[in-house]
């Protein structure tokens, strides 16, 4: 099933603004710190957007409430746009950005819960967070609270099999509090080509992706994850559906935003030069600095 | 002196954790598959509805372990140690030992003694694993009395716990509720000559070497160390003080377990002669329970016999130095 959008109206173009804020966040994050990622991040900025200024019941002012809906960032590596968006949603200040990477800083270069509030998860590891996502969601069911807990793979963290031996379970128990959302960009860090080949094979084909999430059990949604209304639409959706765990499949595009980064593995984690980043933000409607808010 | 027969440390596993949630909501058990072998299936019997089957997948289960501990909960992670450790080791290190989340690892089978399953099952380096993560507790305890101690405050304890629970019947090393405690090693028999350092259920194997060498004239002293992680150094180190020498004694590998720990503290801390006696540095099999632990070095008689055979060695050694043997050494020649 593909989600179209619906009745949002005019508030879609706050989230799309929202998405575009996050995005520049993230750039200029990561040329001030000279390291993080970008291409993950990118692709991801609309979903966050779409989570944390539609989607979650949350009080950025009272992260600890418990009856918040939880977030994981499974693809922890792509912290930076987490980050940007929590600034963004008044978590902490956007100031505070400068200090990604930094010693003693409360941005690390993957979440750390114990230092960031706002953080529902430390993750890093791939393929980790789906299982945490899994014992907050049975956690919910069992204390019976009535929050959902969304959780964000990549489709390259798929080849995890812990992401298996999760989605296994939950299905099993059939947990419709549990939602996750795979951002498929298409792309992991280096990928399979053939052989002297720039060209990348997708970890996974639509096809593939959405057949195995529904071998296990999963109630699947695909969307495209760049257009912020239909998402927020499939993550409600996906939040009311009865039953089953669900997946929104979010088809993305690795870099997104910025043309000479989309669908190029290179940019993975790759930092931008001066001029790199001065047309990145060029091409995200700004100007600026490196580092500035 | 012979010991009361006593229950295996997994007897009393299921039994404790379920008297202990029938009081505390918080309590989960999460079974890894293996209920039958580890004990939670008492647990399963009187608490079914907090207990979680999580199926064969033990990465996974440590995962959503840290999940529940996020929400308020306390699982308590159970199944066999080389798994819970070996295999899901990643999950522990991120997800729990990082965030110092209110995880409870429950190791069964640990040491040699595997119901003949051999080497596969016999996780050999499980404490020198988890005692280097920085935030983990290590319970071992000896015998029913003390496992039942350990379990309550690894309940009582906030933030994660590995606790090692074996698989055969043990004697009944504390004739009365030793108090548990975490941190504190415990002196079980007094002697001059060497400190024997033991934990798990190795400690009573101990404690029959030491008696084997005193029928020797070797006067050795055992000191159990339940919690292996904080380690009890000022113990240790009254130890060294006291006997000059120590031997470590324990059913794992000598490369990173208490051995390796004692080592550690001593060599900073209280330089003596210490010797590591355990696995040495190659994997098990199969076989019966008592001939595995002989040919292994940890039966009573195996542990009396190299711990004799190294004081003799070095007072070969010593005298090779010094022309007057000291006195009371010779005896250990007979």
């Amino acid at each position: 099933m593909t989600v179209t959008t619906t009745g949002l109206g005019p508030n879609a173009a706050e989230l799309e603004e929202a998405a575009t804020r996050i995005r520049r966040a993230v750039v200029r994050t990561v040329a001030h710190a000279k390291g993080g990622h970008l291409g993950g991040p990118l692709s991801a900025a609309d979903v966050l957007a779409a989570l944390y200024f539609r989607v979650l019941d949350i009080r950025p002012d009272d992260p600890t409430w418990v009856d918040r809906d939880r977030f994981v960032l499974s693809k922890g590596h792509s912290s930076v746009a987490l980050y940007a968006t929590l600034a963004l949603r008044g978590y902490f200040p956007l100031e505070e950005l400068a200090t990604f990477d930094a010693l003693d800083s409360r941005l690390q270069g993957h979440p750390d819960m114990t230092v960031l509030p706002g953080l529902d998860m430390s993750t890093g590891s791939l393929g980790l967070g789906l299982s945490a996502a899994l014992g907050m969601a049975l956690g919910a069911r069992l204390a019976r609270r009535p929050f959902t807990t969304f959780v964000m793979v990549g489709d390259g963290e798929c080849n995890e099999g812990i992401v298996w031996e999760a989605a296994h379970l939950a299905a099993r128990y059939r947990l419709d509090n549990l939602v996750a959302i795979v951002d498929k960009n298409d792309l992991q860090q280096y990928c399979w080509h053939e052989p002297g080949s720039e060209v990348r094979q997708a970890p996974y084909s639509d096809d593939q992706l959405r057949d195995r999430w529904a071998a296990f059990g999963w109630s699947v949604t695909e969307v495209d994850g760049h257009d912020v209304a239909a998402v927020v639409d499939a993550l409600e959706a996906a939040r009311r559906h009865e039953g089953a765990p669900s997946v929104v499949i979010a088809h993305t595009i690795k870099g997104k935003g910025v043309s000479f980064m989309e669908g190029n593995f290179r940019w993975h984690s790759r930092v931008p030069t001066d001029d790199e980043f001065a047309l990145a933000l060029a091409e995200l409607g700004a100007s600026g600095t490196a580092g500035e808010a | 002196m012979t010991l009361a027969p006593g229950r295996a440390l997994r007897a009393v596993f299921g039994e404790v954790i379920a008297e202990m949630a029938r009081d505390d909501p918080r309590i989960l058990v999460l079974d890894g598959d293996v209920a039958s072998s580890s004990g939670a299936d008492s647990f399963d019997a009187a608490m079914p509805d907090r207990f979680i089957q999580t199926g064969i997948a033990e990465q996974n289960m440590l995962g959503v372990a840290a999940g529940l501990a996020s929400v308020g909960f306390v699982p308590i992670a159970s199944g066999f140690a080389c798994f819970v450790v070996g295999r899901a080791f990643d999950s522990i290190r991120v997800l729990i030992d990082q965030p110092r989340l209110n995880v409870k690892i429950a190791g069964g089978y640990t040491g040699m003694l595997t119901g003949m399953a051999g080497k596969t099952h016999q996780m050999l380096n499980d404490v020198a694993l988890m005692r280097t993560l920085p935030n983990m507790t290590i319970l071992a305890p000896a015998d029913e009395r003390e496992a039942a101690g350990a379990l309550r405050a690894m309940i009582a304890h906030d933030g994660p716990v590995y606790i090692q629970l074996t698989r055969e019947a043990s004697p009944i090393l504390f004739d009365t509720d030793p108090g548990f405690r975490i941190g504190p090693a415990v002196p079980i028999r007094s002697g001059t000559d060497i400190t024997l350092v033991s934990t798990s259920v190795q400690t009573t194997r101990t404690l029959a070497a030491a008696e084997i060498l005193a029928a020797a004239g070797i006067d050795a002293a055992v000191l159990h160390v339940p919690t292996i992680k904080p380690l009890d150094g000022d113990a240790i180190v009254a130890a060294a003080r006291s006997t000059g020498r120590i031997a470590v004694v324990e059913e794992h590998t000598v490369v990173g377990g208490l051995g390796s720990a004692v080592a550690e503290l001593l060599s900073e801390r209280h330089p003596v002669p210490v010797k590591r006696l355990g696995i040495q540095d190659r994997y098990g099999e199969s076989g019966p329970n008592e001939p595995l632990l002989h040919k292994y070095g940890l039966s009573a008689a195996a542990v009396a016999a190299d711990v004799r055979a190294w004081l003799v060695a070095s007072q070969d050694a010593a005298e090779g130095l010094v022309s007057e043997p000291r006195s009371g050494m010779s005896a250990w020649r007979s």
